[in-house]
This record gives structure tokens, sequence and C-alpha cells, in this order.
């Protein structure tokens, strides 16, 4: 199987790639578009600040390459929620592949909001043989609301999407590859889809 | 809902555990990664590095160790210790550190801050600051707390979250070592009047003293190091306890 992470210089990688190596697989990095679309799993990762980061993607053209792949895909954090229509955030028009706007918390809790919180009402393959109300682990500012398209919640000051799928895509505001055993779990099904 | 976490801290000097880590069952005990991987096991939350030593190779070792903990750890881990530029924390993130924690560096030069911000994110960038009351006023020290500065600790913690970090690391140096309780005090004001996360440190002796952080001190988090290390307090037993406060944890 060929796993790729996408490379566009935003983003602890590392840590995803070795996560995907305990579980007995290998990813390349790459930010070639032909690897890219030739790849079974892709996985499109992301730290930082949205504006700068689509900036980064735009500058490389795969923009317009990420919303065309027919394999499953997995954004992870910033890469999620560039996946959605828009980012509060710098005001930063997304990728569009999950309908929904990304916003910032309301200053009634703190923000970012860092650590363990808990993953409910779970709708999704991706998170076949994780009970509900498990603790995944999460660092942002911004978040995406409840929409047609969660199939995980999770709660701080209001209920959010925890995670998102449309058709191939999938995305998790949470970093499966720092959620400790949980984590590792739906990482593992995401690369067995 | 978001747990309280709970963080043990390990000293490193080059490359290794420093002080007597009182674990039987390991087969090296001055190994960061074995001890790193057993923490996680046993239900640590996140894991602080800390590194005090002073030799030209220093930035390199690091690397090397965030390289192999990233390698074989799955929570997420800071890295601090004589970190003063954007060279410093791109490598150490690069490696796989989750977050870099900076305090002196960040005393002399603010601005630095608001740099390490714009370029890695504020989820990344941790200010640690170190503490101690001065004729009833809470002054900002340097060097492990041996030099203060001019700096109070509200108005530099205020100064420190409108530059943008995204946690602040306090440490009571009146509590530190005492095993006596956190600051909770200062920590509530702290939580109170920030609207970023507060980690508590300094002053972890018993199990009722994390109870007390989370509850009078509003902390976000509770970093110890010696209760953790020499198996004062085990941390799925501390966990356990704080369940049945109604403090939220993940067990």
């Amino acid at each position: 199987m060929k796993i790729v992470i996408i490379d566009y210089g935003a983003g602890n990688i590392q840590s995803i790639k070795f996560a995907i190596k305990r579980l007995g697989f290998d990813a390349v990095l790459s930010s070639d578009s032909d690897e890219i679309q030739n790849a079974d799993k892709v996985i499109f990762p992301g730290v930082g600040e949205a504006s700068s980061a689509m900036k980064k993607l735009r500058g490389s053209g795969l923009d317009k390459i990420i919303p065309t792949l027919k394999q499953p895909v997995l954004g992870i954090c910033l890469g999620m929620q560039l996946m959605c229509k828009s980012s509060e955030e710098g005001d930063t028009e997304g990728l569009g592949i999950f309908n929904v706007d990304v916003i910032k918390f309301s200053d009634q809790v703190k923000v970012p909001q860092i650590g363990w919180n808990q993953i409910t009402n779970l709708r999704s393959d991706l998170f076949k043989g994780v009970v509900e109300n498990e603790h995944i682990y999460l660092v942002h500012s911004f978040y995406a609301p409840l929409c047609a398209e969660t199939i995980a919640e999770c709660s701080y000051g209001l209920n959010y999407s925890a995670a998102l799928q449309k058709d191939n895509f999938y995305g998790t505001q949470f970093h499966p590859e720092k959620s400790s055993d949980v984590g590792e779990k739906i990482l593992e099904n995401f690369l067995k889809m | 809902m978001l747990a309280k976490r709970i963080i043990p801290c390990l000293d490193i000097k080059d490359g290794r555990t420093v002080k007597g880590v009182n674990f039987v069952d390991l087969r090296d005990a001055g190994d960061p990664v074995e001890l790193a991987k057993i923490y996680s096991k046993e239900g640590a939350d996140e894991l602080v590095f800390l590194d005090i030593s002073a030799t030209e190779q220093k930035r390199k070792t690091l690397a090397d160790l965030v390289y192999h903990v990233a390698e074989n750890v799955n929570i997420p881990f800071t890295v601090g210790g004589g970190i003063s530029s954007i060279e410093d924390v791109d490598i150490l993130l690069k490696n796989g550190a989750d977050k870099v924690s900076i305090n002196s560096s960040a005393v002399k030069n603010p601005q630095l801050i608001n740099d390490l911000v714009a370029k890695f994110g504020s989820q990344c960038i941790v200010v640690a600051i170190d503490a101690k009351q001065i004729d009833g006023e809470w002054v900002v020290h340097l060097v492990g707390g041996k030099v203060p500065t001019e700096r109070k600790l509200f108005e530099w913690a205020k100064e420190v979250e409108k530059r943008g970090a995204g946690e602040i690391l306090f440490t009571s140096m009146d509590h530190d070592g005492t095993k006596d309780g956190f600051a909770n005090e200062a920590l509530a004001k702290l939580s109170t009047e920030l609207n970023i996360p507060i980690i508590a440190s300094g002053g972890a002796g018993r199990k009722k003293h994390f109870t007390d952080t989370f509850i009078k001190g509003k902390a976000d988090a509770a970093l110890a190091a010696s209760v953790f290390h020499f198996k004062e307090i085990g941390i799925k037993e501390l966990k356990e306890e704080l369940k049945e406060n109604g403090i939220p944890v993940r067990l």
C-alpha cells in the first residue's frame, strides 16, 4: 500500500509518519501531484495559521489536485479546516470539500483549546471499534460547527465537529497521531479503508 | 468535556535523564525514551522535557532525543531549556516535538514570542514563567529562580498572552521542592485574568495537592517531577482520585 503525506511546508509531519510506522506501514512525504494522485491513501496534515498554509498550498498548485482525489483522504487539524469552505482565520477561502465555514471559539472558553476532550455521536467507519466518549488530543482556536458532514462531535462551550466526512474525504480536528491508542485505532481504520 | 492534564517533567542532560529516577523495572533509568514510554502507558496526558545541558553539541543531542521520543510515544510532548531562536524551535518541531517552551529568552527579548507565534502558530509556543514573592509581590526570576528581574508576574503573563503564546507554565519558586502544594492563589488569579490555558508547577507532594490546584487554583494542567519519578504518586491512582473528586480526567 502506498501512503502519501502531503508535504507543503506546513506542520509537524514527523509525528504522523512515526504513527503510521508504529502501525506497520510506511508513508512517504510528497508534494508531487502525480505521486499524490497515484497513492492508495493520502494524508493532508497541517498546523499553524490558515491563510499562510493556504497560500503555500496554492503556490504548489495542490489546491487544484486535492479536491479531485478519488482515494481515501484524511485531513488532520488545520488540514481538515482547509478542506472546509472557508476559515475565519486570516479570512481564508478553503478547498470547499466540506460545506461548512470554520469560525473562532468565543472568549467564553479558553483559546486555544489544548488537551484531551471526548468524542461523541460517532457515525462513520473511521470509528470502528472506538467507543463513545473516548478521549482524543486537540489543539485549536478555530472550529467547524455541526453540519450535515459531521461524523463525530466534541463539546467545548458548545458542540462542534470533531470529524467530518464527505464521500472519500475525511477530516479530524483532533490529532490521531497524538491521541494514544484510540488515535492509532482511528488511523488504522483509515489506512485499512 | 475537556480533561485536566497531568504532566510529568523530565530533566535532561546530554540526552540522558538526570536526578535519581527510581524505576526499578526499567532497563535503563537514564534513557528518556524508556521513561516516556512508561509514563505514557501509565496515563500521563503530556510530557515535558527540560534540557539543562550546556554543551556545544546540545542542539544536535536534543534534536536526536526529540526524534526518538516522537518515534516511540503517542502522546504530545513539550521541549524546553535554552531555546532562544526561530532556528532552535524549527529543528525541534521538525524532529517531532509538539510544543516548545521558552523562558529566559522571552524575558530578555519579548518580541521572540511574536516571532515564534507568527512562524509556527500559538498552539506550539508555551511560555514558562518562574516567579517568587518579594515583599508580597510576585516577581519574575531567571536562571531557575536565582536572578530577580524587573518584571511582575501578572503584568508579564498578560503581555505573554497578548504577544500570542498558546499556554503559560507557571512555576512558583516559593513552592517548588516544598511538597506542600501548588501556589493556588496566584494560579487562580492567572487563570481568571487570562484566557489561555495555565499549567501549574512547583509544590506537588500529595494527591490532594492536585485536586486543590484544579479546584482552588483553577489550573488547566498540573506538572510535577519527583513525586512521579520516585513513585510517591502513581499517575493512574492520582487520576482515579481526581475523578472521585469530580475533576474531569482521561482514564
